[in-house]
């Protein structure tokens, strides 16, 4: 047993729990959880990440120090690496590109073996790689197609990645590979993070908690689409968000139970964003390990604070061994 | 290095995609649909499964009548209600709900729902205006 | 180093289970080997910075300002506002666990607090009681916890199993660089006076005498002299080295520790011979300096602003004799420092100019504003031109692997330039597995000022990995060499072979070129710089 899952899986439960049954109980409690409760959410997500980021904007960056993962751009006959050491800015956008898109850098990650003998061996490993990446791209394709919510009419572009996302055209209503796909990252980074000895090492409270509030979202939803007995009326659930998104809130009738308590933890969601680990959001792309350009040399990096330093000079140096200089042949400034 | 333009800047296009349903419906947006009901159908009075069921649950139960009709050869199908029906779209259900565009497609594009159904199935009044 | 384990009973001693206690509640234990000596209050003194006092890392009492939590605080503080680096790395970690296993110490010693992540949480705690609403609120279910004494000795001694080789940034999703963090940890640790002296004591050197070692301007040239009898002795050939000379080409500038210790000298002669042969045959002129006579700079490993200090002789000096541009010897950590922090510190070098290989006419434009080019860079453009007369056979010899150094392999990708030079110069070259060797290149363990003697279990257990890598080309090349461009290497790497591969050798690069360069006038040489019989030359190098 470890405080660190066991707490925000709690957490959970009790969010579960008090959406739930509130939200069957009265008319009031949709409300709160309908409108009350996203608008703030919504509110606290804005003002919270701008906050955070410019809150690290704020911060200089004193020097550029690129972690170089491939050649440098060095002599004109040596090939460089240009994306792994971007020498210009149009390399760094591919670098960062990369990186946020296709976790370039997660994508290098080695498992780490000693055999019996202390021999070490250091194997590819891309689990980690495949998960987080379809973790994440779930999550965004899941979170696109949820627009046909909050738009009317629907623009094609969603009706064509909803059709690409439900292609198998198995179940009904149609299966959406996002969402299972969503639910089964999650499951999985939750399983390492209990299974892996140093990963449950090294893993606090706030990893798990976004990690259940998700598997909660994830299968809310889940759970609304395909189960019978827990479906909402789909077209209450957009009249709902809809009247969210038109600044003219409405509760209407057939949105019941479950779906409060899938908008409830988005919200939640929404409303720890900025200050959690989640933030790496917008990090990432204030990392001056990896959006600065590794042509240190070629181009000077001004330092905002660079300060003038006690330096012990050419002068101070030749007063202290003048005399042993001169006798060893050294040549000095003053005889 | 003066990179807070830029910080802004991307803070500005994040929140403005963020936000796109708020500035894509400007403040407006057609109001949900109203159930049409034909003259038929509000004759019969009751459907096939109780009304709040129905609306939400009609997909599961088209699903359910296509196994049991074209699988296991069932044509009854014995309501909430004990009256019996024949499970079928296009007869039982276009039967009363006679015109397809206004009771099925309004909520359906309202959703952007897109089912499957009339891959084979046939809309009859399309049939009827082709025969004219 | 009689206690020292033997390798047996290191290996025996490996072990990878997480202790049953949370990292939070598993007090440091501070042990022996492990460790450096506390600084020495002389040293500390001499640089002006705070609380020089005699203190033992093994007594209760540290000795600290009655105020110490109050000045970390602080120090914290003002530093979240100067590196936007540390500020973002504080709060962005998702524990991913991605660097958990990249650690070489982690690797050698399987202790939890040296994966990276965990290092780094143990400020991140810190950081979130001190400066985060969460932490505040939440306290350990947060992550959080106050600074004590004991996160304070938990800080030092963890800080110093850190040889801020970067590998583990490489792995990072987001990049979090543990290098920065240790270098911002021992910032704070600086301000209450928790150094260890073997970077102390060589930072008060070489603000004083120009070098770490301290060696005095005049000692500096008799040791170069020593090398001309050696280089007189093997080739025939009287060398005049410059020093200090007002008007030359270039200032070179190399760590001092090659004009001192084994193998690095034989790197030194390697450096006398070829600006010998550069003189004779093109009349480029390059000088020495005993002011600027250290290119390694350990203020890097205590504060930003000693680095600094330290790192102004190199432009002060370039100015001072007033050459065209500066050349750089074989280092590690010194190149991070040049190619990513001097220009920004002590730059711009107007008074210099844009280097250019007088020789081949290579413009360095990727040396344009800071004006230092890399003795390798250089080397293999004069190969690639073909000025420099080499007979490879000289090393055959030899077999070698080459060991990427972190700094000049993570903070600034010099990994083909080292690999032409050599293949050049020698016959038989096997690279190591390619998961330890150029970005992915495994620390020697003793970086960082690390390499003392004090805590030889600590750096012997962190250079495993290494250790292992040139173990598998020994047994499958029958590789007998470690090249390297890396002076921190040529001190810490013999030992680590001695203990884990005793038939390696280690040696600098320069040492190799210098041995297959064909000197104009040398005569018939028999040995190779070490004194050692050239291949084929066995009897006539005994007479």
């Amino acid at each position: 047993m470890n405080v660190h899952y066991i707490f925000p899986f709690l957490v959970v439960c009790v969010m579960f729990l008090i959406s739930y049954f509130l939200s069957e109980a009265a008319t009031g409690f949709k409300y709160l959880f309908g409108v009350v409760i996203p608008y703030l959410a919504i509110l606290t997500f804005v003002a919270g990440v701008t906050y955070r980021m410019m809150n690290w904007a704020k911060s200089a960056v004193p020097f550029r120090i690129p972690t170089t993962a491939g050649q440098q751009k060095s002599l004109p006959w040596i090939k460089p690496n240009q994306f792994d050491n971007p020498s210009s800015k149009f390399g760094v956008l591919v670098r960062m590109l990369l990186e946020i898109l296709v976790f370039r850098s997660l994508f290098r990650n080695t498992k780490f073996r000693m055999s019996e003998d202390a021999q070490s061996s250091y194997e590819m490993e891309k689990w980690l790689w495949l998960g987080a990446l379809v973790f994440h791209w779930a999550f965004l394709v899941t979170l696109v197609r949820h627009l046909r919510f909050f738009t009317e009419p629907v623009p094609q572009a969603l009706m064509l990645l909803e059709s690409l996302d439900g292609f198998m055209q198995v179940m009904l209503p149609g299966l959406m590979l996002s969402g299972v796909a969503l639910l089964a990252a999650a499951t999985y980074l939750f399983l390492r993070r209990i299974f892996l000895p140093q990963v449950k090492y090294i893993s606090l409270s706030s990893d798990y908690f976004p990690l259940f509030l998700i598997i909660g979202i994830a299968a809310s939803g889940i759970l609304m689409r395909y189960v019978p007995d827990l479906k909402i009326d789909v077209t209450a659930a957009k009249e709902l968000s809809m009247g969210l998104v038109t600044l003219r809130p409405t509760i209407p009738e057939g949105v019941d139970g479950i779906f409060f308590v899938h908008v409830f933890m988005v919200s939640a969601l929404l409303a720890y964003f900025p200050f959690s680990k989640l933030m790496h959001l917008g990090g990432i792309f204030l990392s001056p390990t990896r959006n600065t350009t590794t042509n240190t040399r070629e181009a000077r990096h001004v330092n905002p604070w660079n300060y003038p330093v006690k330096v012990h000079t050419y002068d101070e140096y030749e007063d202290d061994f003048r005399e042993k200089m001169i006798e060893a042949g050294l040549p000095v400034e003053k005889e | 290095m003066n990179d807070k333009k830029w910080i802004v800047l991307g803070l500005v296009v994040f929140f403005a995609i963020v936000l796109f349903p708020v500035w894509y419906n400007r403040g407006k947006a057609a109001p949900a649909p109203e159930v049409w009901l034909s003259d038929t159908a509000k004759a019969a009075e009751t459907c096939v499964k109780p009304l709040e069921d129905i609306r939400r649950n009609h997909m599961h139960l088209l699903d359910q009548w296509r196994d049991t009709v074209s699988r296991e050869g069932k044509r009854v199908f014995v309501a909430w209600n004990d009256k019996e029906y024949y499970p079928g779209l296009t007869t039982t259900c276009l039967g009363c709900h006679e015109d397809k565009a206004k009771f099925c497609d309004r909520c359906h594009n309202y959703a952007s729902v897109s089912p499957y159904c009339w891959d084979c199935h046939i809309n009859p009044k399309e049939m009827n205006y082709g025969k004219k | 180093m009689s206690d020292l384990l033997t390798p047996e009973e290191m290996k025996a001693n490996l072990d990878y289970h997480t202790p049953h206690s949370g990292w939070m509640n598993t007090p440091v234990n501070i042990r022996k080997g492990m460790y450096c000596y506390a600084s020495n209050p002389k040293s500390v003194e001499t640089l002006g910075l705070p609380n020089a006092r005699k203190w033992n890392p093994m007594e209760e009492d540290w000795e600290l300002p009655e105020n110490w939590q109050q000045i970390l605080h602080e120090g914290f503080k003002e530093r979240l506002e100067r590196f936007r680096s540390i500020k973002v790395f504080m709060d962005i970690c998702v524990r991913c666990g991605a660097c958990s296993d990249k650690c070489h110490f982690f690797i050698g010693t399987g202790d939890p607090k040296n994966m990276p992540v965990l290092r780094a949480e143990l400020l991140r705690s810190v950081y979130r009681n001190d400066f985060t609403r969460f932490g505040k609120i939440f306290g350990k279910l947060a992550g959080a916890r106050p600074m004590t004494a004991n996160v304070l000795k938990e800080w030092w001694y963890y800080l110093f199993q850190c040889t801020e080789c970067r590998r583990c940034s490489l792995f990072c999703p987001y990049g979090i660089d543990t290098a920065e963090i240790t270098i911002f940890g021992r910032e704070l640790l600086n301000l209450l006076g928790l150094n260890i002296d073997w970077i102390a004591t060589p930072v008060a050197n070489c603000y004083r005498t120009g070098n770490h070692l301290g060696i005095q301007p005049h000692a500096y040239k008799d040791m170069l002299d020593f090398f001309v009898d050696d280089i007189e002795d093997i080739t025939g050939l009287r060398l005049e080295p410059n020093f200090n000379k007002k008007g030359a080409d270039i200032l070179f500038i190399t760590p001092s520790g090659d004009v001192f210790a084994d193998p690095g000298t034989y790197t030194c002669m390697g450096y006398m011979m070829l600006f010998h042969y550069l003189k004779e045959k093109y009349g480029l002129d390059v000088t020495w300096s005993t002011y600027a006579s250290e290119g390694g700079n350990f203020g890097f490993f205590t504060a930003h602003e000693v680095m600094k200090r330290l790192n102004a002789k190199m432009y002060a000096e370039a100015k001072r004799l007033g050459v065209k541009w500066i050349l750089g010897g074989e280092c590690g950590h010194m190149w991070r420092v040049i190619h990513q922090y001097m220009d920004t510190m002590n730059g711009p070098a107007d008074f210099l100019e844009e280097p250019v290989s007088p020789i081949t006419g290579t413009k360095f434009e990727n040396a344009k504003s800071t004006k230092m080019v890399h003795i390798t860079e250089f080397t293999a453009d004069l190969i690639k031109h073909n000025k420099l007369e080499l007979d490879p056979s000289r090393n055959d010899h030899l077999k070698v692997t080459f060991h990427d150094s972190c700094n000049p392999s993570r903070g600034m990708g010099m990994f083909e330039e080292p690999r032409y030079v050599i293949k050049n110069v020698c016959n038989h070259f096997y690279d190591m597995p390619r998961n330890t060797i150029k970005e992915q290149t495994f620390c020697c363990g003793s970086g960082s000022g690390l390499n003392a003697g004090e805590d030889m279990e600590l750096r012997m257990m962190g250079g495993l990995p290494r250790a292992n890598a040139v173990r598998h080309v020994h047994e499958k090349h029958g590789v007998n060499i470690l090249a390297n461009v890396c002076a921190v290497d040529r001190a810490a790497l013999p030992a680590l072979m001695e203990y884990w591969v005793p038939e390696v050798d280690v040696t600098g690069t320069t040492e190799l070129v210098a041995n297959a360069l064909l000197m104009p006038g040398e005569k018939k040489r028999t040995t190779d710089l070490r004194s050692e019989p050239l291949p084929g030359m066995e009897e006539e190098a005994d007479e």
